[in-house]
């Protein structure tokens, strides 16, 4: 979604909810785009009160509780066998992961 | 047997094994059987590890008998494990398709921490699919039904793990608390449940919702049972870089210090914004009641503001969003989990697997997290939300100078009927409105029963919240008024919960 793209009214389309169906990867059906499209534009509009707070010179908080990076000791330890790192993998061959073919016919 | 060993708090269980009265494994087997006759009805577990938990419990029992001391203060206690958390001997499905059957190669933090303090873990309990829902009917399993009324939600996302201690069916609980998952349930199932302070106890193994509010917690019958759970999943985790270095705040001692039952020179604060209007009336008069019972115990009750925390409700339903669309990208088909073979390549294969294998609600989540951080989008929505986090921590501290600990009711209304608002996301996300604001904090919180609501005899939480690592307060006023119900009720007050059906 781009600011050139802006729903119309503050409305969220079907089209938008596809096309950020799409960029999440998710095949959403023809119903579904419905549905999402009504619940998404009622959550939107109660979402939209956080542009209520006049927050221009607030601070951002990402993490509640302040962290400095956390280092550790450049060492060895034990970590998965390639065995049970490949124990959930839907398809497996020769100790790899075996995926479908990564680009399209048009790629 | 002496008497029915699944109607025992965790403390007086222990005692028993511990003294060589009761065994481990009878404790085991009682809470099995106890499964076995009830959770057809109210289907609290969705994997119990019969085998595993007796096998854990002889462990026990062969370690007392060979007079080694308890491995912890809780050595042979049965719990439900809520099935977020990772186990190499059980499923771990976080309530969706696609992880179904998956047999995660390693254990949780707090998976390990329960193994290595003896406790034996039954099986893993229903939730709403991956913690998105306040009312476990969002679990691609079925939804889990409230003990005190079958045809009621037991709250969410930990309806599972709340409804096990309601039913008698396990004495301890974990859940897990983004925005209430913890809290709301103990309300709607009149138990008592614990969000500690964001780092307290170990994501490790904790499959993430959104990671700046995750945290897993203890669920339970009583306070004091929580506050011992505490203390052994609690504590500092390499494995966990957000985890807090300090050591854990003493509950136990805060817990039976409370029970005393004297809290003079402590200020509760009550919340303005988080009483009144949209909240049932049964829930507001236990809650005025509430009040009463703790400046009877010497507490002084002042009332703070926090005006922000009105907004607390739209910046979550931002921030989780937006790490959820993050962090379930790695559903992808590809290294574990669901693959639906449909489409010639990776990307189709992904697309498709994740239509079947993500519910409505996870689906929803995870397009409005995309929406909220598209670009043109993000500052007015993401950014935004970030900064109203930041108001709500100010919000927190300007209370906190003026009281130890806050109150409001957990949540607005007690349980509600299974499918009344499965088809309204708005008014289930309305269930969190006075939880959420500790998550955004990083703050702790814990839910206490309150009593059951006079027009609908269900049971209602009192909510307190105490600042970061400042959990003994917390526990200290938990145990102090859960003291003086029970000692005005005549009774503990999971008892009050109607008798199921047992089924053979």
């Amino acid at each position: 979604m781009s600011p050139d793209s802006p729903s119309s009214g503050g409305a969220i389309t079907r089209d938008e909810v596809a096309h950020l169906a799409r960029l999440a990867r998710l095949a959403v059906t023809d119903d579904e785009l419905g549905v999402f499209a009504g619940q998404l534009d009622v959550i939107l509009g109660a979402v939209a009160r956080v542009g209520e707070v006049a927050a221009d010179d607030i601070p951002p908080t990402s993490h509640s509780v302040p962290l400095e990076n956390v280092f550790r000791p450049d060492e060895r330890r034990p970590s998965l066998t390639q065995e049970q790192a490949l124990s959930g993998a839907p398809a497996a061959e020769g100790g790899r992961f075996r995926v479908p073919q990564i680009l399209g016919e048009e790629q | 047997m002496n008497d029915d060993l699944t109607r025992l708090s965790a403390a007086e269980l222990a005692t028993r094994i511990h003294s060589r009265e009761v065994s481990a494994v009878e404790a085991a087997q009682a809470h099995l059987d106890r499964i076995e006759a009830v959770d057809g009805d109210v289907h609290a577990f969705l994997h119990v590890g019969a085998q595993a938990a007796l096998e854990s419990a002889t462990l026990v029992d062969e370690s007392l008998a060979a007079g080694t001391a308890p491995a912890s203060p809780l050595a042979g206690v049965p719990l439900a494990l809520k099935d977020v958390l990772t186990t190499t001997d059980m499923p771990t499905t976080v309530g969706s398709r696609i992880l179904e059957g998956w047999r995660p190669p390693y254990d949780a933090t707090v998976t390990s921490r329960l193994r290595a303090a003896g406790i034996t873990i039954l099986g893993k309990t229903n939730m709403d699919e991956f913690a998105m829902g306040s009312s476990t009917e969002y679990s691609a399993y079925g939804p889990t039904h409230n003990p005190w009324a079958l045809d009621r939600i037991p709250g969410g996302s930990g309806g599972g793990s709340a409804a096990a201690l309601a039913a008698f069916e396990a004495p301890l609980a974990i859940g897990t608390d983004t925005g209430g998952s913890i809290r709301q349930p103990a309300s709607m199932t009149g138990t008592v449940g614990v969000k500690p302070t964001y780092g307290g106890v170990s994501r490790y193994g904790l499959v993430a919702c959104a990671s700046s509010l995750d945290q897993a917690g203890p669920c339970a019958r009583t306070v004091l049972d929580a506050a011992l759970l505490h203390e052994i999943i609690g504590g500092h985790d390499p494995l966990d870089s957000t985890s807090i270095d300090a050591p854990v705040p003493a509950v136990v001692e805060a817990a039976r210090r409370g029970a005393e039952g004297d809290l003079r020179g402590l200020r509760v604060g009550v919340v303005r914004e988080l009483t009144g209007e949209g909240y049932q009336a049964g829930v507001q008069e236990n809650f005025d009641a509430a009040l009463r019972e703790l400046e009877k115990l010497g507490a002084e009750v002042v009332e703070v503001s926090a005006p922000h925390f009105q907004y607390g409700l739209a910046a979550y339903y931002l921030i989780l969003p937006s790490e959820v669309s993050s962090n379930l990208a790695r559903f992808d088909a590809m290294r574990y989990g669901l693959r639906v073979d449909k489409g010639a390549s990776a990307e189709e294969v992904m697309a498709a697997t994740r239509e079947a294998g993500f519910g409505p609600e996870v689906k929803r989540r995870i397009i409005l997290g995309t929406y909220a951080l598209s670009s043109g989008y993000y500052d007015a929505y993401y950014g935004q939300a970030q900064k109203v986090r930041t108001l709500i921590s100010r919000d927190f501290a300007a209370a906190f100078e003026q009281a130890d600990v806050l109150v409001s009711p957990t949540a607005p209304t007690t349980a509600f009927p299974i499918g009344d608002k499965v088809d309204d996301p708005l008014a289930m996300y309305l269930n969190d409105l006075a939880t959420i604001p500790t998550n955004l904090a990083g703050t702790a919180a814990m839910s206490v029963p309150s009593g059951v609501a006079a027009e609908d005899g269900l049971p209602t939480g009192l909510q307190i919240m105490a600042p970061a690592l400042g959990e003994a307060v917390m526990y200290r006023v938990g145990a102090a008024y859960e003291a003086a119900r029970d000692a005005a009720d005549g009774s503990a007050f999971a008892t009050r919960a109607p008798e199921l059906e047992v089924r053979a």
